[in-house]
């Protein structure tokens, strides 16, 4: 069977499933079978207010990548919260920078939490190298910035989630001593000292720990990882 | 202003003003009195919901406790139940009494509702009264014969737990057989509470395999009350909403972390905050 029937297929079982675990088993082939037809199938999936299907969805819109990204940002749904979190939840497994607005736009905006959740948290899995080098710092600001915002968000789990993205932030960069750490590393401590919740609090010290944990091998390896992409290579290492 | 307008600001998620009528600490608590029953039964759950701990608000939810002029058809109190659930939430003591005195009254949602907030309070000096409630469910140290659901007995279970009355054990552990679901869950979290044996841990993660949504969430919020570290796999895998997933993660996280130095991050802390990353 071609990739076109398999499709056709799989995503007539979904339309066709009549219990939530015969939908949850038809989601999970089609998303299994990563087909990028599929695409518009598994959207609609996030919003059947099936967990384990929108779970499942989530994950083939994800190794499918970045064709998804185009419909997942036209096709995501402004009267449906639950289906708007797993979109960005999408997007944000991805990582592709065509989704840095909307994420901006539902980490900052959204009326609801899980939305803003997920939405923090894409914002610290963007992939830095698809950005042009000479747009790199004005973006990490943008994204800095809003993060810094959304780590006061009133609920515990979006400043949870920022501050998941705050971490990855911090140790994107090649110089630990830049101006965009320290402002990291210093409202991680003010978290420390001033939020009201235990669980926040404690994911701080582990992103603390992270943070200092890289610092003494990015001086020893500075050209790592995002490094290459982002930047012109600028000789050996830092003397 | 006063300080608990502070509290308002600080408390409300934004949007949350939108949602209902908007009041003052003082007017809500002088429409606990108003000739309007709407208005008392909202002023009783505002002032729950946005904790307004003044002395007045305490002494006004503890006479809305003994309301007559809210009744439903089946002759609820409604205004009481609000006001039950209030009490919890603002964890002033003077409510336990008033509270103990609610365990008696004729409406199962009082009742519930003011197992709950002693459960809330955290006074033990409820104990015995909840006692006596759940033994409307035994004879002897066994289950009446025929499915009682006269009683909450899943608050009335979630509430010894809490408090750690060692002392129910032997009547704790008959609702394990009781035939609904939630009290069955309800006795596998006091009893871990009260055991500390995982045993009783391990019948919750085994219900998150449940067939039903609503009973998985229920266990849900079970295994992140008792922080059973075991669990924190399954909980990241059952088929859930992933914040329900997250709360409950988050109770893990807090034992574990009440269980060392809030500054050091054990193992087991570290395996769930990853988990928790996940699920975002």
């Amino acid at each position: 069977m071609n990739d076109h029937a398999l499709a056709q297929k799989l995503i007539h079982a979904v339309e066709a499933a009549d219990s939530s675990d015969s939908l949850l088993d038809a989601v999970k082939q089609l998303a299994a079978a990563g087909i990028e037809e599929s695409v518009p199938t598994l959207i609609a999936a996030l919003g059947y207010n099936n967990p384990g299907a929108a779970v499942a969805a989530v994950d083939g819109l994800i190794a499918i990548g970045e064709v998804a990204v185009q419909p997942l940002l036209e096709l995501i749904d402004n009267y449906n919260y639950g289906a708007r979190a797993w979109a960005i939840r999408a997007l944000a497994g991805i990582g592709d920078f065509r989704a840095l607005d909307t994420l901006l736009e539902a980490a900052k905006n959204d009326f609801s939490l899980s939305v803003r959740r997920a939405a923090a948290r894409g914002l610290g899995t963007l992939r830095w190298h698809q950005v042009p080098p000479e747009q790199v710092e004005s973006v990490q600001t943008q994204v800095l910035e809003a993060l810094l915002l959304i780590s006061q968000d009133p609920e515990w789990v979006v400043r949870y989630a920022a501050v998941t993205s705050l971490e990855t932030l911090a140790m994107s960069g090649d110089n630990p001593q830049s101006e965009q750490v320290s402002h990291i590393t210093e409202r991680f401590q003010q978290m420390i000292d001033t939020d009201a919740d235990l669980g926040v609090r404690t994911r701080v010290r582990l992103a603390q720990q992270q943070i200092q944990q890289q610092q003494p091998q990015e001086v020893v390896v500075p050209n790592k990882k995002l490094e290459g992409a982002k930047v012109p290579y600028r000789g050996g290492g830092r003397r | 202003m006063n300080s608990s307008s502070q509290n308002f600001e600080d408390l409300s998620p934004r949007g949350d003003s939108a949602d209902g009528e908007s009041l003052t600490v003082e007017q809500a608590i002088a429409n606990l009195e108003s000739a309007d029953l709407g208005l008392r039964f909202y002023a009783a759950w505002w002032l729950g919901r946005f904790r307004v701990c003044e002395a007045a608000a305490v002494t006004g939810l503890i006479k809305a406790l003994e309301d007559e002029a809210d009744r439903t058809p089946e002759g609820g109190y409604p205004l009481r139940r609000n006001a039950a659930r209030a009490l919890g939430k603002l964890g002033d003591r003077q409510a336990v009494s008033p509270l103990i005195k609610c365990l008696d009254c004729s409406d199962f949602y009082v009742r519930e509702a003011a197992a709950q907030s002693l459960e809330m309070l955290g006074d033990p000096v409820c104990i015995p009264a909840l006692i006596k409630l759940l033994k409307v469910g035994l004879q002897g140290e066994q289950l009446i014969p025929q499915p009682d659901l006269s009683q909450p007995y899943d608050a009335i279970l979630e509430a010894l737990g809490t408090l750690r009355a060692t002392e129910c054990i032997p009547i704790v552990k008959p609702f394990l057989e009781h035939p609904v679901e939630l009290v069955q869950y309800a006795a596998a979290r006091a009893m871990y509470q009260l055991t500390q044996e995982p045993v009783y841990g391990e019948r919750l993660v085994q219900a998150l395999n449940g067939d039903k949504l609503q009973l998985r969430r229920a266990v849900l919020a079970d295994l992140g009350a008792i922080g059973y570290l075991p669990a924190a796999e399954a909980i990241a895998e059952t088929l859930a909403e992933n914040s329900l997933k997250l709360i409950a993660l988050k109770g893990l996280l807090e034992h574990q972390v009440h269980q060392t130095a809030e500054s050091s991050l054990s193992e087991g802390a570290v395996r769930v905050m990853n988990l928790m990353d996940s699920l975002l």
